[in-house]
């Protein structure tokens, strides 16, 4: 069995996550820039995934899956913030939602 | 040789469809680029034999999350992002500062993360390994996430909810 390099897998995680911290600054709507923090829990699984293969320690499986169950938790409440920022606003636009109380 | 010829196909996949994530303008192909993203990050976690995860990116991240999102934009009836052009000072220093940290990050990632390869399922995540590990060393954070679930579900049922049927809700109990 050929094997490949471990940085190969880092090098694309980080990749990813440069996308997400990309995204995150430069989208200006709100669903978008969510969306990127999404990118960016992804990229980090990817690099646990890897460690884990690389140190045949299954921990790093098992750290990828609380990720993702805190990841589908903060979607659900991020969204429902969304939805009621909406429903104040009229906008999705994060130039606009500059004020914590209206 | 497949190894690598599977990681660099689905790899460069997952970066085509970052990319394509942060050009599009509209939320909804952002959203179907991001599923792109996720579905070959799943091969790559195959590639490195964790099943049981790369099942559960499938049907949770591509499936349940990615679902929210869409039903989000559609409820929401998101237009296009309207653009804000950016700082000329902030182009002329962003783009050449993000492209030397990118190289630095893959020099320093290459050079310094001490060899070390993988090969075509390296570490098999069998489902029932993983049970044990999450049932008997993690059982105490298990529970936790339970009780974070929870709560993220009432608070988005209360943040979501129209004000007037809260206050309905409170007079009639």
């Amino acid at each position: 069995m050929e094997e490949i390099p471990v940085s190969y897998y880092l090098v694309l995680s980080a990749i990813l996550f440069a996308c997400g911290v990309t995204g995150f600054l430069i989208k200006r709507n709100i669903i978008t820039i969510f969306m990127s923090i999404e990118l960016m829990l992804n990229g980090v699984n990817l690099s646990f995934v890897a460690f884990a293969a690389r140190w045949h320690n299954l921990s790093g499986q098992v750290f990828v899956f609380f990720v993702m169950v805190v990841a589908a938790a903060e979607a659900a409440v991020g969204l429902a913030i969304i939805i009621a920022v909406f429903r104040t606003r009229e906008t999705l636009n994060i130039d606009q939602v500059n004020l914590l109380k209206l | 040789m497949l190894h690598l010829v599977l990681f660099s196909v689905f790899g460069l996949i997952c970066v085509a469809g970052a990319v394509n994530l942060l050009v599009q303008k509209h939320p909804i192909n952002s959203a179907l680029s991001l599923v792109v993203v996720m579905a070959s990050l799943a091969v790559e976690y195959l590639l490195l034999g964790a099943e049981f995860v790369a099942a559960v990116q499938v049907i949770v991240y591509a499936g349940a999350i990615m679902v929210l999102f869409v039903f989000v934009i559609m409820l929401l009836n998101a237009g296009e992002e309207e653009h804000t052009s950016g700082s000329t000072v902030a182009w002329l220093l962003g783009i050449p500062g993000l492209l030397t940290g990118a190289v630095l990050i893959c020099w320093a990632v290459l050079r310094y993360s001490g060899g070390g390869g993988v090969t075509i399922g390296a570490l098999p995540g069998h489902p029932k390994d993983i049970a044990q590990l999450l049932f008997h060393e993690f059982l105490l954070p298990f529970e936790v996430t339970s009780i974070l679930v929870l709560i993220a579900i009432m608070g988005a049922v209360v943040l979501a909810a129209r004000p007037e049927a809260v206050q309905e809700s409170k007079r009639e109990s």
